[in-house]
């Protein structure tokens, strides 16, 4: 429930900085966005089994599913990639206004 | 031993990337660096198209981890003949930037590289995370070909086109995940029929092929792609036109036949908007005065035909959507390769600053005509042949609205083409073009002002050429890529054979 009211939450936020105009904005919310998503592959996976999927630490029944934090990193890293790109068209041209001629 | 080769078309163009960045060779070296991934990704394509063409599905897990386990890289004859049709282009597209000079820019050639690395990875991936992580690499080279490369506009398009882009693939990655809650996997042949049995999985896949509609433009969620393509350099546009929308295509055609194994609860939805999608955008060309935005509202309502085949979901009506996917990527890269070629010489593409190129230089008039034609669906081009399959796939499924709308968008296609031809290829000259801004009119900056209008240079009139041969070949000796696109349906239909393949039993 926490998890669900959290990615809720947070794609509300997103959402609602995306439809601003200023650049930097749009880029914070999509950010915002990305990480509710990667909080609902979390989710996906099952929150309920916490034990490290490593060596000898967890057995299959207890050991956390390890795919959706693969699927999680790989996502983080492309999103920052991005974000990054996204900041520095934001800082090319004029402002940040995404309305008129950059 | 074939099946393990899959991974070149990958791994050869990254490596021709990578040498990119280092090597500081003369430009001959770079070139060829350039231009040989593309053409030997050609030459697999090809064979890998003679090796499929009776149906054989090959499969290989990278790594050769377990069946199951493994993320595979599978083709069947649908994969091949798009993975020839994209180097192809590819391939055309690198020449033509090799003649107009953008190929000089650091980093072009290295993106141009990493940008098919990344289409021919997502048509052959058969686990949609992995699909995910292909158009992403797709992708980030083409934020920076867009907003290094074009006309005055191009940061604004390059704001509009990441945004879209990144949101939509939270969107894809959205879904992915929920299809993972739903099914536990995310491997196409697992997932096969999934979404057919289970509502819940057909949610998640349901918001996945919403992701690659938008990607796909189509309409209402396709207005990104007009404003954005129309602000790159033609080279660049030409290239995406052929790749980016046509990827995400091929995505909806095998997604939608493998986990909702055609299911036909669905299918009036796709019927409903791939309608609109034809007639929406063929009307948004109506009011466009320049050549490439006209063009760009033509390939949305194209693209509305090309789904048009999986929303039918009969075996000639994907036959026929199959044929159309392949004619397309070649007509529209064809037709903006050749008014890219005038807007590169005359340093604008506004219809009302050209005119009489037709007389002067009828090569390129030729070039035009037989592209324009081919997609208005005049035979003998391809397009003939391409539409009437589809008008014949809607007469057997008894669309008749469908069937009406594709003949009335087809009339109006040829009146834009009409529209194009008589504003710069017909009238009279205007007395001197003046560019539009410096950084289009490129090598020709200096010489656009004088009084003898430029010549369009040979080199950069061949890329369209070829590809307008290409389309006359095919629509003379359309039964060749008929043969291979009934095969390609027959595989979507059956999807035994591909899912056996991927799964090893």
């Amino acid at each position: 429930m926490t998890l669900a009211i959290t990615i809720a939450i947070m794609t509300a936020g997103g959402v609602y900085l995306m439809l601003q105009r200023g650049m930097v904005r749009i880029v914070l919310g999509l950010l915002l966005v990305g990480h509710a998503v990667n909080l609902l592959i979390m989710s996906a996976g099952g929150v309920f089994r916490r034990d490290m999927p490593l060596l000898q630490f967890g057995t299959a029944l207890t050991a956390a599913d390890p795919l959706p934090q693969a699927f999680v990193l790989t996502a983080i890293v492309i999103a920052f990639s991005i974000a990054i790109y996204m900041l520095t068209l934001a800082a090319s041209g004029g402002d940040d206004d995404t309305e008129g001629n950059p | 031993m074939i099946p393990a080769l899959l991974p070149l078309f990958v791994g050869v163009p990254l490596l021709g990337a990578g040498l990119l960045v280092v090597v500081r060779g003369p430009l001959w070296v770079r070139r060829a660096l350039l231009l040989a991934p593309s053409t030997a990704a050609m030459l697999g394509g090809a064979g890998l198209i003679w090796l499929t063409r009776d149906g054989t599905v090959y499969a290989h897990n990278v790594g050769l981890w377990q069946d199951g386990i493994a993320i595979p890289f599978v083709a069947d004859v649908f994969s091949a003949l798009m993975l020839w049709t994209t180097s192809l282009l590819a391939l055309v597209c690198s020449l033509f930037a090799v003649a107009t000079g953008d190929d000089r820019q650091s980093f072009f050639a290295p993106l141009v590289l990493v940008l098919t690395a990344g289409v021919s990875g997502a048509l052959l991936t058969a686990d949609i995370f992995n699909m995910f992580v292909f158009i992403e690499v797709m992708l980030l080279p083409s934020y920076g070909l867009l907003a290094m490369l074009g006309a005055l506009g191009r940061l604004r398009a390059g704001r509009i086109y990441v945004t879209v882009n990144l949101l939509t693939s939270t969107i894809f990655l959205a879904g992915v995940a929920l299809v993972y809650a739903a099914a536990g996997t995310v491997h196409l042949g697992e997932l096969a029929g999934a979404a057919h049995e289970s509502p819940m999985v057909a949610v998640g896949m349901g918001v996945v092929i919403l992701a690659l509609s938008i990607k796909a433009a189509v309409v209402p969620v396709h207005g990104w792609l007009t404003r954005t393509y129309p602000g790159a350099s033609p080279a660049i546009t030409a290239l995406f036109s052929g790749l980016h929308t046509k990827v995400a295509i091929y995505a909806i055609y095998r997604l939608y036949a493998l986990v909702f194994d055609g299911d036909a609860k669905f299918l009036w939805i796709g019927v409903v908007a791939f309608t609109l999608t034809m007639l929406i955008g063929v009307m948004g060309a109506v009011g466009e005065n320049t050549t490439r935005s006209i063009l760009v509202f033509h390939m949305i309502s194209q693209i509305g035909y090309i789904l048009l085949g999986v929303a039918l979901f009969t075996e000639l009506g994907l036959m026929a959507g199959i044929f159309y996917l392949i004619h397309h990527m070649i007509v529209k890269a064809s037709l903006f390769l050749s008014t890219g070629a005038i807007e590169h010489t005359h340093g604008t593409g506004a219809l009302d600053r050209l005119g009489g190129i037709a007389r002067r230089e009828p090569l390129i008039g030729l070039v035009f005509m037989g592209a324009a034609l081919s997609l208005a669906g005049l035979p003998p081009f391809s397009g003939f042949v391409a539409k009437l399959s589809l008008v014949l796939a809607a007469v057997e499924s008894q669309q008749w609205t469908v069937m009406a709308v594709m003949i009335a968008v087809s009339l109006i296609t040829l009146m834009s083409m009409l529209k194009i031809w008589g504003g710069v290829f017909w009238g009279k000259e205007p007395p001197v073009a003046e560019p539009d801004d410096t950084s289009t009119a490129g090598a020709n900056g200096g010489s656009v002002r004088t009084a003898a209008p430029p010549r369009i240079r040979t080199a950069l009139i061949l890329p369209g050429l070829m590809l307008t041969v290409a389309t006359l070949c095919i629509g003379l000796g359309a039964e060749l890529l008929l043969d291979l696109s009934a095969q390609a349906a027959a595989n979507l239909l059956d999807t035994s054979t591909y899912v056996e393949a991927v799964l090893g039993r």
